[in-house]
């Protein structure tokens, strides 16, 4: 008896590793088409998508293109800088509003969250034109510092609604006795209650980082310029009308995964327990 | 100097009235206990000394000066929480400090201080342990260890044993009557636990939807319960409620038998009898009649639960060996000076009613 029930016990396992094997296949094979690609020269590119390179087709003529044509390492920090500050100020901002909502009673506390929660509900990109128009009259057109402030505006709702809900359940005890002990408002939140919510940065840090490393759409409306172009804007410059270096496209597309791959290590532990907890709750 | 005085205090959320005109002046070294139910407005009224919470009308005076508006840090109040809220970063060393290192004091007052803290709750051991190594009733130590620290006038208890488990609560609270006791200082305890309430306190406040039931002594509420309320939440097992008609000295509970009462007493009553009250006789003798439903053995004492006539049923206190059966008749006599009168609708003690007897509270089971 215990033994069939410990038989069923593992096929169902089975069967749901099975299907959770299936679906990590699926979501890497185009990354690892991407990868595998990269090293092949275009002629097995395109003879042989699926094949890995061999000993005679591999080679690093994409990466060579790339490194010596565009101004990749230029792109890279153009990336860095607008993904970082862009965080930044999303979890900055993102905890102060969310400890607003979330810590004191005031008229238009629940219109303010069902505000920002309508924020993650309506693509930003549909302001596109007017936000255009904005940092034109603003003089923001082609600088980084107007994709931070887009990418900051589009983190944001998201940031608010996930971390005002981790905040409430920090224990109302705590931050009285903070209150009695003579800290500040500000030092509650910042030394007190960032800590315990940990997990929820990385959450966020790993949600909103990822599209802003990606996005396409923002920088080739505000930033297309030499100067401010980012890693994906800069990829796209070896894809013509005409002819594309699939091999430097593929290249940069690699290297572009490297640093996403980093962050996302770092803030890995923390944001499985993150998800947990919301998800066991 | 540690005077604590609330004058007229209301709070209001919206329509809400959670907590009705509280006056309350409490003596230097007294150790008040707010009791009541949960949502009695009890932990408001604490958080509105404290100063966590504005109150809707009043003032608060600690030591003849008016905090009202003052922030919790600069009322010279401490408070103890219910689940510790020790911060979690923190050694047990930076929870102790934490608080006067905000307010600028200078280092050898407040190696002082802790040194005080360390020596009187044995803090010793845990100095550099952070507040995840410690056991429920080594954290609750902490916590008081963090409000003595700050000498206040008034401490604050939230509910601070509520959190520990039945053989830890016992002894935390023999330690808090102690560091009562060698501290001399005023302190206000709010808990819903009528034990803890009547075991510590100077003088007991009972609350009840916002409003101020009772104040006073421990004995005081026991021996003249200022109304219904107050009666069956003082006292375990509660108080005896009986519906019953006054009239002319003579009390007359719904089919079960009339009993000498107050003159002051008309009308429709309700009869309030402790467990301890009753005398228990067999069947046929003159009192109340009532048949043995049930019987809890204690060891020392035992409670037998008695359905009258007209259905209620009451709590009797007896011997450990009564020998009495279930399904027996038996017959209620009440020992003298052991009833209460309250009025039926409007639940307030009837004047002039006797004493409660002055036997100590055998009935009390902790």
């Amino acid at each position: 008896m215990t033994q069939g029930i410990a038989r069923r016990f593992q096929i169902s396992t089975l069967a749901a590793h099975l299907v959770l094997i299936g679906f990590t296949l699926l979501a890497l094979a185009p990354t690892l088409l991407v990868i595998m690609n990269s090293f092949k020269p275009r002629k097995e590119i395109f003879g042989a998508p699926l094949a890995l390179p061999s000993f005679e087709t591999i080679t690093l003529i994409g990466y060579d293109t790339v490194l010596k044509r565009g101004d990749i390492l230029h792109y890279f920090q153009n990336s860095l800088i607008v993904t970082v500050c862009a965080l930044f100020f999303i979890i900055l901002f993102g905890a102060m509003a969310a400890f607003a909502l979330s810590e004191y009673r005031f008229p238009g506390n629940r219109l303010i969250g069902l505000f920002l929660v309508m924020g993650i509900m309506v693509p930003i990109r549909l302001g596109t034109v007017g936000i255009l128009k904005l940092m034109v009259s603003l003089g923001l057109a082609n600088t980084l510092f107007a994709l931070i402030l887009v990418y900051t505006a589009q983190g944001l709702p998201m940031a608010v609604f996930v971390m005002s809900e981790f905040m409430r359940q920090v224990s109302d005890d705590l931050k009285n006795a903070a209150r009695v002990d003579g800290l500040s408002e500000y030092t509650i939140l910042f030394r007190l209650v960032l800590p315990v919510v940990r997990p929820a940065i990385a959450t966020i840090a790993v949600f909103t980082m990822v599209p802003i490393w990606n996005d396409l759409w923002f920088p080739l409306v505000l930033a297309p310029g030499e100067s401010t172009r980012t890693m994906t804007l800069g990829a796209q410059s070896f894809i013509g009308q005409f002819i594309t270096d699939w091999n430097a496209v593929l290249a940069a597309l690699t290297l572009a995964i490297v640093p996403m791959l980093i962050l996302y290590l770092m803030f890995s532990r923390q944001l499985i327990r993150g998800i947990t907890a919301g998800a066991v709750k | 100097m540690g005077k604590l005085v609330l004058e007229g205090i209301s709070k209001r959320f919206g329509a809400v009235e959670v907590l009705k005109t509280v006056d309350l002046d409490v003596a230097d070294g007294e150790f008040i206990v707010i009791v009541g139910p949960s949502g009695c407005g009890k932990s408001t009224l604490l958080r509105i000394i404290a100063g966590l919470s504005d109150q809707s009308t009043g003032k608060v005076l600690i030591g003849g000066r008016d905090v009202s508006s003052q922030p919790p840090s600069k009322r010279g109040i401490a408070m103890v929480f219910q689940s510790y809220a020790l911060y979690p970063h923190l050694t047990v060393e930076g929870n102790l400090t934490l608080g006067l290192k905000q307010a600028r004091t200078a280092a050898s007052l407040i190696a002082e201080r802790v040194a005080e803290a360390v020596r009187i709750l044995a803090l010793e051991p845990f100095l550099k342990r952070r507040p995840g190594e410690l056991s429920g009733g080594q954290r609750q130590r902490v916590a008081i260890g963090r409000a003595i620290v700050r000498h206040p006038e008034v401490f604050l208890f939230d509910e601070p044993l509520s959190n520990l488990d039945a053989a830890l609560r016992n002894q935390v609270r023999a330690e808090i009557a102690d560091l009562h006791r060698r501290l001399g200082a005023t302190m206000v305890y709010v808990t819903h636990d009528q034990v803890e309430a009547m075991t510590l306190a100077d003088r007991i406040i009972v609350m009840n939807g916002g409003i101020v039931q009772q104040i006073g002594t421990p004995s005081e509420l026991y021996r003249r319960p200022a109304n219904a309320f107050v009666a069956t939440f003082i006292g375990s097992p509660g108080m005896n409620m009986v519906p019953g008609t006054a009239g002319g000295g003579v009390l007359t509970l719904a089919g079960s038998g009339r009993l000498p009462c107050s003159a002051a007493a008309n009308g429709a009553v309700t009869a309030g009898i402790r467990p301890n009250g009753f005398e228990v006789l067999p069947g046929g003798n003159d009192g109340l009649a009532g048949t043995v439903i049930a019987s809890e053995y204690l060891g020392a004492e035992s409670f037998l639960r008695v359905r009258l006539a007209d259905g209620t049923v009451v709590t009797v206190h007896e011997h450990p060996d009564h020998g009495w059966l279930i399904d027996q008749p038996v017959t209620l006599r009440l020992r003298p000076g052991n009833l209460h009168l309250f009025d039926a609708e409007s639940g307030l003690r009837i004047a002039e009613g006797p004493d409660a007897a002055a036997q100590p509270a055998a009935a009390r089971v902790a």
